[in-house]
């Protein structure tokens, strides 16, 4: 996508200053409703998912002390996964987020919640609830666009880095909690520091991560498979959780590119925000910046209702389980204001944002002006966009550039 | 944590050093959580848990008259007694929200290791509403350890004057009925003026006669639809030997404020236990509220304790008895202005000064900012 300022048709385009201030208004609307009904009922709700998760992870890895046996191997692994999956997402991720806070249970509280991942309750809210959710596709503060390691936008410049993007984009999935660790401690960053110019605040955090991450692993890859010894089930423990956390990392990997990286989601360009941006712009942008995914009420739960993305940034503090409920008034106020309300099943969202991240490894315009008969010729331009530095880029992207938008006007005119 | 000082001098080391081995052990096997927050799931009311893991089921609601109940309550085993006349903070999911209460405890130590309070629905009362309400046996509660100084003196006096109004009963009743169910009843002249709006509304109206019946102490029973206001003055006519006595009051700020009054002007020694305290009406502007650790602001009125604006807020506060007394909700304010809602008395801060207040009785006077 491109910044909204610079595509087109801009898609606010026919939005005046008032309809914007109005949308602030209907969905506060829609947030105090919330706020009143919110009760025994929702407490009720978030106490039984956190007990039905305590139980199933217990005795997954009950099961796995048996996991000599193949089928209970299968059985345990599958347990576990869902239990780490339901433990990141719908508890662990809303939680935090201080959905459940007006419970004032201290043992369901953002402020001492701490979860099942690498990267410390601690660091994960700084970087997702402050940064990601108040920045949110802005290009150049919103460091989830990409999460660093990826051009996930057009305004993003090209760099023959990018290429292996999409390899960069299956590991960061396979190892998502670890990925999470350091982009929470702007890892990249820190490390091209000198050692000793390192700030006091990354230094404590780092600790704080590896004696987490050691925690981490310790139970899973030390703990539990010693407790196997007796049963003659250590290794296939062993692989078991290490398979129930490669498919928690996919899982929520997956779960959370769907949220800002599928084509049509748009992205905010940073001078373009307003220092005084009002509720209603605000409101905006977290409208236009996320997809949805639809589904069933078990593919909601697991996603830790992040498949309502879009209602999940309007209101990031209100418990996930009202989502659901709440999201058919808000998709009425996308059609009632004419915005495009993105929302498609999991495999359409996850193959579109994969699409995203590898036509975005190529400059802009690459993939579209590329033709079965001027392969080579363009294999040779990119070679040369690689290998020759930032003059060469530059020149060769613009003449990209132009070519593809000589071709759509071709097109137009026929 | 089972401190190793709990078991016998030999080898007792060596056996907690073992039990501690285990529990790491066992935390190492579930962290982040920890081997409780795995226990809770199946067994909450265990001991061992430390006081801020207190608990209670409810076992009955018994309803005492048409807007009182009694709660009877089966604590953790981490429960450690209390006495006749102490009090109990309760903690309550009212529509999801926990809110906590005190009440006092209305019995002595109970055979069944069971707890009772005893809760006058006030109108428009959240939580004494839903305990008398809505509560039923089976739902938990949290608990702390008994606190309070209303109790009676030990060895007791030769004659006791014990002056309640309404559900001022509560502690009184604890009393009694610790004393009453000793093998010997005690040799203590006792009279006990029992105030109400009206008969229908007294609780604990019938065992309180069948007592007086038995002979275990002098009732004085009271009705403002009958006797009218009782006027403190009257009360040496009531209790002749007023003097003689030494007196125990609970009730409501007025008879309470009118009874120290008169004891004070005669000389006279008075232990009152109260429920509320007085305060100021609307007593300024107000501001807001700024949380130091989350950033959060909201507004805060001018009638209403930091406590509950915070709380209100989603923050998780420290507090205790909720009415000035306790302290345990004592926090610096690090800047701002606040007013006692007793007396009015103002409080300012300027940033580093991180002045210790009691939130539960300090209101905003302006923009606030506390350290939680
Ligand atoms: C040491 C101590 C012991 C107590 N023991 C008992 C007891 O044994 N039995 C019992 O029923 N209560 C007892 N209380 C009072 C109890 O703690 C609550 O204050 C009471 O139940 C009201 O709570 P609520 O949530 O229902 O009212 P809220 O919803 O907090 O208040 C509703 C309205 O009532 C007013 N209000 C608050 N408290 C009182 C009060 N005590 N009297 C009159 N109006 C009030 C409020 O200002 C408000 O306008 C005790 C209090 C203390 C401090």
């Amino acid at each position: 996508m491109t910044v909204i300022t610079k595509q087109d048709v801009n898609p606010t385009a026919h939005l005046t200053p008032e309809d914007v201030e109005q949308i602030g208004v209907e969905l506060d609307a829609i947030r105090q409703d919330v706020l009143d009904a919110r009760g025994e009922k929702d407490a009720a709700y978030i106490r039984k998912v956190v007990d039905v998760q305590r139980k199933l992870e217990l005795g997954s890895r009950a099961v796995l002390l048996g996991s000599a046996l193949p089928p209970l191997w299968v059985l345990g692994t599958l347990g576990l996964s869902v239990a780490k999956i339901l433990e990141n997402m719908e508890i662990g991720h809303n939680v935090m987020h201080g959905q459940w806070d007006w419970m004032r249970d201290p043992k369901i509280h953002s402020t001492t919640w701490e979860w099942d991942n690498a990267s410390t309750a601690e660091g994960w809210k700084h970087s997702h609830n402050e940064v990601h959710h108040t920045y949110t596709n802005i290009v150049g503060k919103d460091n989830d666009l990409g999460y660093g390691i990826m051009r996930i936008d057009e305004d993003q410049r090209w760099h023959p880095f990018h290429l292996g993007q999409p390899l960069w984009n299956f590991i960061n999935a396979c190892f998502f909690e670890y990925g999470i660790a350091a982009y929470d401690l702007e890892l990249g960053k820190n490390l091209s520091i000198p050692k000793e110019k390192r700030s006091e605040k990354f230094k404590s955090d780092l600790a704080k991560t590896l004696r987490k991450i050691r925690q981490q692993a310790t139970k899973d890859y030390v703990v539990h498979p010693a407790l196997g010894l007796p049963f003659g089930a250590t290794l296939p423990i062993l692989t078991a959780n290490f398979t129930a956390n490669l498919v928690r990392n996919l899982w929520s990997h997956s779960v959370i590119m769907c949220g800002h990286f599928p084509e049509g989601v748009e992205t905010f360009e940073r001078k373009s925000i307003p220092e005084d941006e009002t509720r209603g712009q605000w409101y905006l942008r977290q409208m236009l910046g996320s997809a949805n995914i639809s589904g069933s009420k078990a593919m909601h739960l697991m996603t830790g209702n992040l498949s309502h993305q879009i209602e999940h940034h309007l209101f990031p503090d209100l418990p996930s389980s009202r989502y659901a409920e709440i999201a058919p008034r808000v998709e009425a106020l996308f059609d009632k204001y004419e915005l495009n309300y993105h929302e498609a099943p999991l495999p359409k969202q996850v193959l579109s944002a994969w699409h995203r991240v590898v036509r975005l490894s190529l400059p802009n315009g690459f993939l579209a002006t590329t033709t079965p008969k001027n392969l080579p010729a363009q294999a040779k331009l990119l070679w040369a966009m690689s290998t020759k530095g930032p003059k060469v880029r530059r020149a060769a992207q613009a003449r990209l550039v132009q070519l593809e938008k000589r071709q759509k006007a071709e097109k137009a005119a026929v | 944590m089972t401190s190793p000082a709990l078991y016998g001098p030999s080898g007792g080391t060596r056996r907690g050093g073992l039990r501690q081995r285990l529990r790491r052990l066992a935390d190492a096997a579930v962290t982040p959580l920890d081997l409780d927050d795995v226990l809770d799931v199946f067994h909450p009311l265990r001991g061992g848990l430390g006081d801020t893991g207190l608990r209670g089921r409810i076992v009955e609601v018994r309803p005492e008259t048409a807007d009182s109940a009694t709660v009877v309550l089966k604590p953790s085993k981490d429960w450690a007694g209390h006495v006749p006349g102490q009090y109990v903070r309760v903690g309550v999911d009212v529509d999801g929200v926990r809110l906590w209460r005190t009440y006092s405890l209305t019995h002595g130590p109970r055979r069944d290791g069971c707890l009772s309070i005893t809760v006058k629905a006030i109108p428009g009362g959240v939580v004494s509403g839903y305990l008398v309400r809505r509560a039923r046996a089976g739902q938990m509660v949290q608990l702390a350890q008994a606190e309070g100084d209303f109790v009676l003196p030990d060895p007791l006096p030769a004659k006791l004057l014990l002056v309640t109004a309404g559900s001022g009963i509560t502690p009184v009743i604890g009393m009694l009925r610790n004393l009453f169910s000793r093998a010997t009843t005690p040799a203590t002249d006792i009279t006990l003026v029992h105030v109400n709006v009206n008969e229908d509304s007294a609780i604990f109206r019938d065992e309180l006669r069948a007592h007086a019946a038995a002979g275990h102490l002098t009732l004085v029973e009271r009705y403002d639809d009958r006797d009218g206001m009782l006027d403190v003055d009257s009360l040496s006519t009531i209790v002749p030997d007023l003097d003689e006595r030494l007196a125990y009051a609970c009730g409501p700020a007025g008879l309470l404020d009118a009874l120290e009054a008169h004891h004070a002007a005669r000389g006279l020694d008075l232990t009152t236990e109260r429920f509320r305290t007085p305060l100021l009406e609307a007593s300024g502007e107000g501001g807001s509220l700024t949380l130091a650790t989350t950033g959060v602001t909201v507004d805060a009125a001018g009638d209403t304790p930091l406590l509950d604006v915070a709380e209100a807020a989603g923050a998780l506060m420290p507090s205790g008895c909720r009415i000035g007394v306790c302290f345990g909700c004592v926090l610096p304010l690090r800047e701002g202005v606040v007013r006692d809602l007793r007396n009015g008395q103002v409080t300012v801060a300027t940033p580093g000064d991180g002045v210790a207040i009691q939130t539960c009785i300090s209101a905003a006077a302006g923009p606030c900012t506390i350290d939680r």
